[in-house]
């Protein structure tokens, strides 16, 4: 549940022990005459693995880019550990770790020194970012490659690595946007299973944007997004149970109205 | 998958306020990544180091004997054409490094890169400013290993030049860095930075005092005078000429220039003791600019305010 916050700074920069990792209430998102989200609601609870499954184009990356701040949300609201986005921006930023769905790691720049330039980014000091820098590689089993440079890497590996720099400021809030897009199935199976452990042991709040169906597992929660409007949220047995259908997959086709769309994989 | 180190959990750690070390650590790491990355670049070394130096040594070599200068302030007597034209083949290479290192943010914008910097728990303000200061100190190293080289070339400023210049390196490439960071937010496309080049950097060089001196401009076009008159670079490229000689602008005498000091259409002149009135329109002028187009490119990254969020964001506004 959301906690409402005092509107005294001071209490609004504590940690609100109760509060969910995310929450995006009533929010909404234009480009022009383009209504690209209508109203949209999402919770992320501390420890959950949440899929925001949707086609290309339903909205994914804007509502990350306004949970990012990289867009102003004009209407509604969004907190981050309790912490609303507009009046707290530094606080609700310092609980979010985000991995873009284009690439960008400097690949002239070692793994470590890319590392180190995302720790500075959040005031970490040098000293304490050398050992932040080796747990996090070493969470995505990356450490002995601390010091090769990113080009060497697969695209895989890379992504792996993206994850690590997302873990350096020690988030509460992971967003991950077509995290395993272009990568094979070794690697995404990687991916995902770090990402999911992340979840479950240090209780980390998830956001797993796709529009890969089988990215999806039946202890996932899910929400499901088309067209700038939210259609599910909820347990994946629930899915099932509201759209009548035997499987994920089915379901999300009927309640999207995307039979014959070949784009949910 | 290995997990050797168990990261600490978030519960225990409350949102940091951010003290001066953690400023100076966001500062340090942002302008030792563009330093480290030009550096690895060395294509980009050489390029924007030979660029320059053709200039010097072909152009200013050849138009030696064409455009004599005459006595003007800073100098004292009679200069080779190449020395006179060595602030403004400096003034090149903040400009041009400007341009570069504003292509490099519409290329991060596109490639994402970019995000990840303005998602840090930063005020935006900083950030951009910070990243203005790496290419700042980026375009800083370019001039100084320029001033090297032409110091064999026979283009040697007093020593004490060469302390004195770095201030108006640091200004002069503020201002032309925050002109390139507002050009990075409103331009949409990587593809569109070939008109930059056609409007912006060729008309800025070529309409100022960094080939010619103004007078000579007047008498051939007065115009053309007017336009470089009030094109900031040729203020940029002044205030390195008479740093570069330990000076800040030229020194007036009244009695024989007959002026008033305060701020006119013609300058700003402050009276010294000696009675001479001290011309700091360049100065005035640069540091004018830096604060104009910086924070216009504050306004224009702002996701609330600005430019950015309203033509679909860094990156392009890519709905997924």
């Amino acid at each position: 549940m959301t906690t409402v916050l005092s509107k005294d700074a001071a209490a609004a920069e504590a940690v609100v022990p109760t509060a969910d990792a995310l929450v995006v209430n009533s929010v909404g998102h234009s480009f022009g005459d383009k209504r690209v989200l209508d109203n949209v609601s999402v919770t992320v609870p501390r420890g959950a693995f949440t899929v925001l499954l949707g086609l290309n184009g339903a909205g994914k990356s804007t509502l990350f880019a306004l949970v990012t701040r990289l867009y102003d949300n004009v209407s509604g609201e969004i907190r981050i550990l309790g912490h609303d986005l507009r009046r707290r921006p530094t606080a609700a930023l310092q609980r979010l770790g985000v991995v873009f769905q284009s690439r960008t790691l400097d690949s002239d720049l070692t793994l470590e020194q890319n590392l180190f330039y995302h720790a500075a980014l959040h005031g970490i000091r040098k000293a304490e970012a050398k050992t932040r820098v080796l747990e996090a590689l070493t969470t995505v089993g990356l450490a002995d490659r601390a010091h090769e440079k990113v080009r060497n890497l697969s695209g895989g590996q890379a992504r792996r690595v993206e994850i690590a720099r997302s873990l350096l400021h020690r988030p509460a809030l992971l967003l991950l946007d077509e995290a395993t897009v272009g990568l094979d199935i070794g690697s995404r199976e990687s991916v995902l299973s770090i990402v999911r452990g992340l979840a479950e042991r240090e209780g980390m709040g998830v956001l797993w944007a796709t529009h890969l169906i089988d990215e999806v597992a039946p202890t996932d929660r899910i929400v499901v997004l088309h067209k700038g409007r939210i259609l599910y949220t909820g347990s994946v047995p629930g899915l099932l149970d509201v759209s009548g259908q035997p499987n994920i997959r089915d379901a999300f086709r009927s309640m999207t109205g995307t039979k014959d769309s070949a784009e949910a994989a | 998958m290995n997990v050797d180190t168990p990261m600490r959990s978030f519960e225990a750690e409350a949102p940091r306020k951010h003290g001066l070390g953690a400023y100076f650590a966001c500062f340090y790491g942002i302008v030792w990544r563009e330093v480290l990355r030009f550096l690895y670049q060395r294509e980009r070394f050489f390029s924007a180091l030979v660029r320059p130096l053709v200039w010097l040594f072909i152009f200013a070599a050849g138009f030696r004997q064409v455009l004599g200068v005459s006595i003007i302030p800073p100098y004292v007597t009679y200069v080779l054409y190449e020395t006179f034209i060595t602030p403004g083949l400096i003034g090149m290479i903040l400009l041009f490094n400007a341009m570069q290192s504003s292509l490099s943010m519409v290329y991060d914008r596109e490639t994402g890169a970019m995000r990840t910097l303005l998602v840090a728990p930063f005020p935006r303000s900083f950030l951009l400013f910070s990243k203005l200061i790496g290419g700042v100190a980026v375009a800083v190293l370019q001039a100084y290993t320029f001033l090297l080289i032409a110091y064999f070339w026979d283009i040697t400023p007093p020593w004490h030049g060469y302390l004195t210049v770095l201030p108006a390196l640091v200004l002069g490439g503020l201002m032309l860095g925050a002109l390139a960071l507002l050009m990075s937010s409103l331009i949409r496309q990587l593809e569109n930075f070939a008109g930059v080049m056609n409007f912006v950097i060729f008309p800025m060089f070529f309409a100022s005092s960094a080939l010619y001196p103004l007078w000579r401009i007047r008498e051939g076009s007065p115009l053309l005078y007017e336009l470089a008159r009030f094109n900031p670079f040729t203020h940029v490229v002044e205030l390195i000429r008479f740093a570069l000689y330990g000076e800040v602008g030229a020194k007036i005498d009244p009695t024989i220039t007959p002026v008033s000091p305060g701020i006119s259409f013609d300058g700003v002149l402050i009276p010294l003791a000696s009675g001479e009135l001290l011309d700091l329109t360049h100065l005035v002028v640069v540091v004018g600019c830096t604060v104009l187009f910086l924070a216009a490119a504050v306004y224009a990254y702002n996701p609330s305010k600005g430019l950015i969020g309203r033509r679909g964001g860094p990156g392009g506004g890519n709905a997924g």
